[in-house]
């Protein structure tokens, strides 16, 4: 099954037992391109991620990763990606450098270029300062840049981001992103996972929408956008955003598509052009007040919630219990 | 091509547990402490009859040397997440196990090692013959380090590792002819007594360092430690 496609599945499904992780997904990534899998946490990502990588065997289905079958091949899938897994997990007892030199050797890098790119890779992650820390003693932004690192040593073609930014502070995801970008302009494939819908917004060329195991969506963040653009969206500020049935009441309203909240405003999506004059009278008949009203472009997010039927904060919740 | 980067990754994978696990000063001190202090606790109890006791101790030197720190490595790393680093390394399975397995090997073979130095000074052997004492250590390492490999598949936290290995070791101790030979345990004993690698590790070097008049013969002990090496492997 080899193509020039840099991952091609057809049909990829996992059962642990009798729950169904992953339900027979197709979908192709370019060359070359940030191919983001959007979907709440639970929803098949990381186990289609440890699949196509060769940690876990598929119950059905096929899948080739840079032209090689991640069943038959997988030794030489796993020669030519990167995979910076969702928890940062280099060792411990080494030292960053040590750490790049480790992974050199496991990559068969010859002794005299090894130290070379450890070095270069410490400097791209501005991490020349900590070269002989000890990764325990890293913080977690700078353990991620590492273990981000650690996955180029080789200078793979393509790269598997599980969750980059997840726990990560602002500084330290927008840094991570800007490298993504920077490995996406010199060639390399990247594939991301994310919770984050603006993450997956900002970087990705396409974006896989996943929902309990099922692509829902393929396309460009654009298209999916488009998808929602015969809605009207709007902002509305109220008074007393937590009313208990305010929430309740906007939804009941003819002509409301969607409600979702942000902080102390409700974004609301109308079949057509809002019905102002008697959807404010409505809102005022039951005593709720209006302090302001902003129509808004639609957004990924408009777009992930029309599409998946679920509410944004399901994709704020993290795992229990993740670590740096 | 192929062969070769993976030989070398298995040869790295080992060398990074020995550098980073092994020989860390807490281990080569339990490593040599524990057998040396219960060889002077037998040799103050019978300071005449040590000499026998020496391969039962060096068997069990080997055996505690290799599984102990083994399966607590894998366990802990599995823990950590880190072992998925190697699972990721374009290295089959069989050769990720087979670093690991190597680097308990050798810190066994090395703690046992230092241990039969100590006893040369201490005692003359009277059918010492290092030709067939090397290969019952190696096998004997490289079975008590698979024997570990095999307990930290089975765990997921550390101490439930030394708890299983410790279900292994124990009755092994005292059914192996390590402190009383197998020839004088009740006969359904015995039966259990053959089935267990320790046995052929002491009989072995039994015979390597004090007589030829053993119930196994060298070469049976070397051949079934290759057995088991490949089977718990």
């Amino acid at each position: 099954m080899k193509t020039c496609s840099a991952i091609h599945v057809e049909g990829l499904t996992k059962y642990y037992g009798d729950f169904l992780a992953v339900d027979h997904i197709d979908f192709q990534v370019n060359q070359g391109e940030i191919f983001g899998f959007l979907g709440p946490n639970g929803a098949g990502k990381t186990t289609t991620i440890r699949m196509l990588c060769g940690l876990l065997k598929p119950s059905d289905g096929e899948a080739s990763v840079a032209g090689f079958s991640i069943q038959k091949e997988t030794v030489e899938v796993k020669s030519r990606i990167g995979v910076v897994p969702e928890i940062s997990n280099l060792y411990d007892e080494l030292t960053s450098f040590e750490n790049l030199l480790f992974m050199g050797q496991l990559y068969g890098i010859p002794k005299n270029q090894r130290d070379k790119r450890a070095q270069e890779l410490l400097q791209l992650f501005r991490l020349e300062g900590k070269k002989d820390a000890l990764f325990s003693s890293l913080s977690k932004g700078m353990k991620r840049s590492l273990t981000i690192a650690a996955a180029l040593v080789h200078e793979p073609s393509l790269i598997f981001l599980d969750e980059p930014t997840s726990g990560l502070d602002v500084m330290s995801a927008r840094n991570l992103r800007t490298i993504v970008k920077q490995l996406h302009q010199q060639g390399t494939t990247i594939f991301l996972t994310t919770h984050n819908i603006e993450e997956a917004n900002l970087l990705c060329h396409r974006i896989a929408v996943i929902v309990n195991g099922k692509i829902i969506a393929v396309d460009t963040p654009e298209a999916l956008k488009k998808s929602v653009q015969e809605k009207s969206i709007v902002e509305l500020g109220m008074e007393n955003p937590n009313l208990p049935d305010l929430l309740e009441s906007i939804k009941a309203f003819n002509g409301v598509d969607t409600v979702s909240r942000r902080q102390d405003r409700f974004v609301i999506g109308f079949k057509g052009s809002p019905p102002w004059g008697s959807f404010l009278q409505y809102l005022q008949e039951r005593q709720f007040s209006v302090t302001s009203v902003n129509t808004l472009q639609p957004t990924l997010e408009d777009a992930f919630v029309k599409i998946t039927g679920l509410e944004r904060e399901i994709m704020m919740i993290e795992k229990e219990g993740k670590k740096g | 091509m192929m062969l070769s980067s993976e030989l070398k990754a298995i040869y790295f994978i080992s060398l990074k547990d020995i550098k980073s696990y092994y020989f860390k000063p807490p281990n080569i001190s339990w490593g040599i402490i524990f057998p040396l202090a219960m060889t002077l606790a037998f040799y103050l109890r019978n300071p005449k009859g040590m000499i026998d006791l020496i391969p039962g101790l060096l068997g069990m030197t080997i055996l505690f040397g290799s599984t102990s720190m083994e399966a607590v490595v894998i366990t802990f790393e599995r823990r950590l997440g880190s072992f998925e680093r190697l699972l990721l390394a374009p290295v089959s399975l069989e050769g990720v196990l087979a670093g690991k397995i190597l680097g308990g090997a050798f810190f066994g073979f090395v703690v046992s090692s230092a241990m039969l130095i100590v006893s040369l000074f201490f005692f003359s052997f009277p059918r010492f013959n290092l030709f067939f004492l090397i290969p019952s250590l190696i096998l004997s390492a490289l079975v008590f380090s698979s024997l570990g490999a095999f307990v930290s598949v089975a765990v997921k936290e550390v101490f439930e590792a030394q708890t299983l290995a410790n279900l292994f070791r124990f009755p092994m101790i005292f059914l192996s002819g390590v402190f009383i030979p197998v020839v004088i345990l009740p006969l359904p004993v015995q039966i259990i007594s053959y089935f267990l690698p320790l046995t052929y590790s002491v009989e072995s070097l039994r015979e390597s360092l004090l007589t030829s008049h053993n119930i196994i013969s060298y070469w049976v002990s070397i051949l079934v430690l290759v057995v088991f090496s490949f089977g718990l492997y």
